[in-house]
């Protein structure tokens, strides 16, 4: 028997999964807000990106917040409560993993504020140097999709990084988690984009470049099952049906109709971010489940 | 610092009292429920089940016996936290929170401790949990106060058998080995030592001498530290960010009009 299952659940329930879900979503955005600025032409995505990063990162510190024993204590994280120094543990991804949060907190509020100066929304002069085009914004920008990339993977690094069962069994769920935040966060923009009636050329590289990291998804998704060895007999119960259904409907059924121009819509993308919050449930859950 | 202090607990002149139990509920101040929720077994002489924030001992209860019951034995087992010599607790800890202390021993000190959880999960052993009246983790501190104070840890001083061993490390690794050798030439072959040598965590300066397999005891045969899934995770993440990064430049490259 596999050593992790002689240890005790942390208790990790909603409230992680559902940072783990929305951080995906921050950070993916602002990953693909970058690459759509660096490499594309339309200015329309790459605004919507930044603009949905930095809400749903604020809403990430909360729930993180909620969820700890005593939540008044959350610095406690970032500086050390008796001497008032910084505390940071480069080894321990928990400690690594919140300095990374407040930083692409930073930059997703500083390419907030450039996008709203950029719609002209408020206007201030100095902070116009902060939108991508200037060496400013574009150092902003940089920075803030290395640490997006950083806080989109760190979740699962985190899981690994312990004695639990299926987590500790594996050393996929990292890039698995970065893999899903991407997928989820081209949905999302695919979506809002659609209602903010985005079209055309942009939309349709959007969701070529979505399709092709389903796939890829899916190839880590196996690999990660396979990896797990014996433990993956532990899904042999309704979590592993649960898996099962959010591979086919949230992975595969996507990429069958999305294929087809003729029925597009918001079903591909729904599908899409359903299924990354199934899959960081399942993850979680079948788990905390085993004492 | 002084010299590195723990716990021997030989289970096989264990008589499962609980004595260990109640002196370390009544030093430590623990309460009985678990923030109201009633957690006794009430199916079994082992009543508390576990290990937890308000338990930092328990007396396991292992029945063996055949399927006619002509045959048995209980084996009965003191646990506590191991103060690893590479405590995967301490090494996870985001706020500094857990300590390694002057006697070799891990505490948690509960004024810095933001209840994040991380060290139960990492813990191999499943030793620590929330104490629902502090909010924050919890486990055996081997009496760091009383070890401060000159005084032997609560459990120790109250085990009337001399299962709970403590002392210097040293000393007990000794008494242990001569425990063992008695034993061994008594005919107990299935006698061994669990966690006295290095090989397991660099050391558990809380060990154990068990008459059968560790599993028996709920006791993993190879404990690990966490960190070891750390860099392979991270060399995935890492090939992950620039597989998806490339697929992103050749899927926008020059897509879209640049009038908006
Ligand atoms: S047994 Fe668990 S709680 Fe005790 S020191 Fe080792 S890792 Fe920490």
């Amino acid at each position: 028997m596999s050593s992790t299952f002689f240890t005790a659940s942390p208790h990790w329930r909603w409230l992680i999964v559902a940072y783990f879900f929305f951080g995906g979503l921050a950070a993916g955005s602002y990953f693909l807000a970058t690459l759509l600025d660096l490499f594309g032409k339309d200015r329309r995505l790459v605004r919507l990106g930044y603009l949905v990063a930095f809400p749903v990162v604020c809403l990430c510190g909360l729930l993180l917040t909620a969820d700890l024993g005593r939540p008044l204590r959350f610095w406690h994280m970032l500086v050390q409560s008796e001497t008032f120094r910084p505390m940071l543990k480069t080894y321990s991804p928990m400690s690594s993993g919140a300095w990374a949060l407040l930083g692409f907190g930073g930059c997703a509020f500083l390419s907030f504020v450039a996008v709203l100066v950029e719609s002209g929304w408020f206007d201030w002069p100095a902070l116009r140097r902060l939108s991508a085009p200037s060496p400013v914004g574009r150092v902003v920008t940089v920075i803030g999709t290395f640490l997006a990339l950083y806080v989109a993977g760190y979740t699962g690094v985190l899981l690994a990084v312990s004695n639990r069962p299926i987590w500790a069994d594996t050393t996929l769920l990292g890039v698995t988690f970065l893999i899903s935040a991407v997928s989820t966060s081209a949905a999302l923009l695919i979506l809002l984009g659609g209602w903010g009636g985005v079209t055309g050329d942009s939309i349709h590289a959007l969701e070529r470049f979505d399709r092709a990291v389903l796939v890829l998804e899916l190839l880590v998704i196996g690999a990660l099952i396979v990896s797990l060895g014996r433990v993956a007999m532990v899904w042999l119960n309704g979590w592993g049906v649960l898996l099962v259904a959010m591979v086919l409907g949230g992975i595969a059924f996507p990429l069958v109709i999305g294929a087809r121009p003729s029925v597009r819509g918001s079903l591909a993308p729904v599908l899409v971010l359903a299924g990354g919050l199934v899959l960081r449930a399942v993850i979680i859950f079948s788990s905390d489940g085993l004492r | 610092m002084a010299e590195p202090m723990g716990f021997f607990t030989d289970t096989t002149v264990c008589i499962g009292c609980k004595a260990c139990e109640v002196a370390c509920k009544e030093w430590n101040q623990l309460p009985a429920a678990n923030g109201g929720v009633r957690t006794l077994s009430g199916d079994s002489y082992d009543n508390t089940r576990q290990l937890d924030g308000i338990h930092w001992r328990h007396v396991k209860f292992i029945e063996q016996f055949s399927a006619d019951r002509r045959q048995g034995r209980w084996l009965m087992m003191s646990d506590v936290c191991k103060h690893c010599v590479h405590a995967g607790c301490l090494e996870v800890c985001p706020t500094g929170a857990i300590v390694r202390t002057e006697f070799d021993t891990v505490d948690i000190q509960s004024d810095a401790c933001n209840g994040c959880r991380d060290c139960i999960g990492a813990c191999p052993f499943g030793v620590i949990d929330i104490n629902p009246v502090s909010g924050t983790a919890q486990k055996c501190t081997l009496c760091y106060d009383r070890l401060k104070g000159g005084l032997e840890p609560a459990c120790a001083k109250a085990c009337p058998t001399q299962s709970i061993n403590f002392g210097t490390i040293v000393d007990l690794k000794k008494l242990a080995q001569a425990r063992l050798g008695t034993l061994q030439r008594a005919g107990e072959t299935r006698a061994s030592l669990y966690g006295a040598d290095e090989h397991m965590l660099g050391g558990l300066n809380s060990f154990y001498l068990l008459v059968d397999r560790p599993e028996v005891y709920g006791l993993p045969t190879d404990p690990k530290i966490p960190s070891r899934n750390l860099k392979p995770s991270a060399i995935w993440s890492v090939f992950g960010s620039v597989a998806l990064t490339l697929m992103a430049m050749v899927s926008f490259r020059n897509r879209g009009t640049r009038d908006v």
